[in-house]
């Protein structure tokens, strides 16, 4: 089917003067090859399509780099010890970055791993994506899988012990980066990434997880402190049996963030939790998490927790959905979407959605706008705490559903803080 | 130490006036009970007090130490020494019951300029409270009154004017939904407060908690009015007779 001409334009518009990344082995080269045949084929997304209805593609499709101020030092994982893997300007940095070695753990550059004629991601490049396009069109991610040159690709084949941190920078003020993550965690093996930082002007992250039986796989991300930041991020993953994968994702400010996280339950008795916690303030902040789990499986058990604080013109959205496929019975599938409007300029939406086709399947959603609690906060004044001081305990209360997702608990306090933080430098 | 004066309130959103003039002084140290029956406007008067929106004075003033109250805020009123237990004590998930005390303890001692306790200085003062009053180290770490029973909320408030020591303590119907051990830690505790500098303003529908807490004065309250005032005898009259008589009495 031919695309509609505003599409086809402004596909062609993005496109002009971006060329495939040079060289690569053959395998990386038809991957390559063929995202762009797909991408051209679906076109980037419009305003006017379903899944672009609450947020506006266009800051993603300006063909040129918008200019953003950087900011200041990236909240890092101070507390933890880490692997630090560190992009600037969307470039791996080797002089930042610590000696790429670990036990149980293979890494390398993503840059190096696509020249190789043999290497194991030569399987799973671009596949996660093309199967995450099911129902849905996501442009992003194909042109992700297209253009990224760089990122790193990670193989756990045992318990890894510190967590891998990609820590992503900024010299540039117009720097526009594409980066490309690849992880296997292999049968029974234990993975921890981290992700924080500023990364680009406009940033676009694509990552393929693939976890095999009995792997477990957590990502914990803050996405922090630059106003004028652009992000369309996905994170594509594949569940083997019993495995389990966990992600958290803090955002604080940005201009326009569009985070997609896809998940296949592939094996039974798998376990997928996907949360995030996001504040904004200002008319300037748009944030968007769109998650889609398939449960392909019996006895898989999925969570969606996503929590927003708004205020002064902030918008949030939500959409998650939960597909039951007719094999995946005793599926136990929950989401919960909220959002606490400090003011009535502020904006939520939400399109939580169920399709179901087994029949042995406990599936629950909600979706919540609220203000804050008047009795609570009259409750918390009356023994004598300030008022802002009252609401930041309330504001944190209301996300401390999606934190207690973090398993870590030091990485759940780093997180606090940065929450703490931002409250305490808007008063 | 408390003194209303004609004080008259009616709804902010509504022409509905609850207080129709209320004269009320507590002395330092005095224990005042207001007695009356539902919908006198007795929790109207201990809400007003502390600062809550939705009521408007129309007339009257209202001092804690001779310091206006009426236009403080809340926390303001409460770091000057004036403590409501709650009726309903409001639950607040997410938000530990131990840094919540923690938190108001440090607000109310900051507002008064004094230093802040550290942590385990509070943790040991909290623990020998919560003592007295059977709570435990569980429900400390809960969230604020969520999935307490009514006597454990009660409990609750007791505790947090325990650590927080105010000087002017009012206590609305801290007796509802109290069994009789719970009356008994409960009102242990607030007779353990009692002294000299330490005023309290008990209201109860029933005389059964004035048996534990034995008040100087006692006042009836009935539609936005105190209309009478006498001795403890007055509540034991209440409990012989029932408001009925007394409001055809007072008619
Ligand atoms: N916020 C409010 N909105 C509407 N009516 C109220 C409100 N607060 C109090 N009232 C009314 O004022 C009267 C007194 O209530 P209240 O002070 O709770 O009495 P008491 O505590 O003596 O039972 C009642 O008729 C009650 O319905
Ligand atoms: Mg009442």
């Amino acid at each position: 089917m031919a695309l509609a001409k505003a599409k086809s334009d402004a596909t062609e518009a993005r496109l002009a003067g971006l060329s495939l990344p040079e060289g690569g082995a053959s395998w990386a080269r038809e991957a390559r090859q063929d995202a762009l045949n797909r991408l051209t084929g679906m076109g980037l997304p419009q305003r006017r399509d379903e899944y672009w209805r609450f947020t506006s593609p266009a800051e993603f499709l300006a063909p040129e780099t918008p200019r953003a101020e950087i900011a200041l030092d990236a909240p890092g994982f101070d507390d933890t010890e880490v692997l630090r893997v560190v992009f600037t300007d969307g470039v791996f940095d080797a002089e930042a970055s610590d000696d790429l070695a670990q036990e149980n753990l293979e890494i390398e550059r993503y840059a190096d791993a696509v020249t190789k004629d043999i290497h194991w991601i030569k399987g799973l490049l671009g596949v996660l994506e093309t199967a995450g396009q099911n129902r849905v069109d996501r442009p992003f991610a194909t042109f992700n899988t297209a253009f990224a040159e760089d990122g790193i690709v990670l193989r756990a084949t045992g318990k890894v012990s510190k967590p891998v941190h990609l820590d992503y920078r900024r010299s540039d003020d117009r720097a526009e980066a594409v980066l490309r993550h690849m992880v296997r965690v292999e049968d029974g093996a234990e993975l921890t990434l981290l992700e924080s930082g500023v990364g680009a002007a406009r940033l676009n992250t694509g990552m393929e997880v693939d976890i095999a039986d009995r792997g477990t796989f957590h990502h914990v991300r803050m996405q922090g402190r630059d106003h004028e930041r652009r992000a369309a991020t996905h994170v594509f993953a594949r569940l083997g049996e019993e495995s389990v994968f966990k992600s958290f994702t803090l955002s604080l400010n940005g201009m326009m963030t569009r985070n997609e996280v896809i998940i296949t339950l592939k094996g039974d008795d798998a376990v997928a939790h996907v949360a995030g916690a996001a504040l904004g303030d200002g008319r300037d902040f748009h944030h968007d998490d769109t998650v889609f789990i398939t449960h392909d499986a019996v006895n898989c058990e999925s969570r969606q927790v996503f929590k927003k604080v708004l205020r002064n013109g902030a918008t949030g959205v939500f959409q998650g959905k939960i597909l039951v496929e007719p094999d995946a019975q005793k599926t136990d599938g929950y989401q919960i979407s909220q959002s606490l409007l400090l003011d009535e300029d502020a904006n939520f939406l939400a399109k939580p959605e169920l399709e179901i086709y087994a029949d042995d399947v406990q599936c629950s959603h909600g979706s919540t706008s609220g203000a804050i609690d008047e009795t609570a906060l009259f409750y918390l004044k009356s023994r004598g705490i300030p008022e802002d001081k009252a609401q930041d305990l309330l504001v944190l209360a209301f996300v401390a559903e999606a934190l207690a997702e973090i398993e870590d608990e030091g990485l759940a306090e780093t997180l606090r803080g940065q929450l703490a933080g931002w409250l305490e430098r808007r008063r | 130490m408390l003194k209303i004066s004609g004080l008259k309130v009616k709804l902010e959103e509504e022409d509905k006036q609850i207080l129709k003039g209320v004269d009320l002084e507590v002395g330092a140290g005095q224990v005042h009970a207001i007695m009356g029956p539902n919908g006198s406007g007795k929790s109207t008067l201990s809400y007003v007090l502390s600062g809550r929106d939705g009521y408007e004075v129309t007339e009257g003033s209202a001092e804690l130490e001779g310091v206006d109250l009426l236009d403080m805020e809340p926390e303001e009123r409460a770091a000057a020494g004036l403590f409501l237990a709650f009726q309903y004590p409001v639950e607040i998930p997410g938000v530990g019951n131990m840094t919540f005390l923690r938190t108001a303890y440090n607000a109310q001692r900051k507002a008064r300029g004094e230093d802040e306790a550290s942590a385990a200085e509070f943790l040991k003062l909290v623990r020998e409270k919560a003592k007295d009053l059977k709570i435990d180290a569980e429900m400390l770490k809960r969230p604020v009154n969520v999935g307490f029973s009514g006597g454990e909320k009660k409990r609750n408030e007791i505790l947090q004017m325990a650590v927080l020591e105010p000087k002017m303590c009012i206590l609305d119907e801290t007796d509802s939904g109290l069994d009789v051990d719970a009356m008994k830690l409960v009102s242990d505790g607030v007779n353990a407060l009692r002294d000299a500098g330490r005023s309290f303003l008990v209201i109860t529908h029933y005389q059964r908690l004035l048996d534990h807490i034995t008040p100087d004065v006692v006042h009836i309250m009935a539609n936005g009015r105190i209309v009478k005032t006498g001795g403890p005898e007055l509540a034991l009259e209440v409990e012989k007779n029932g408001y009925a008589d007394l409001m055809d009495e007072v008619q």
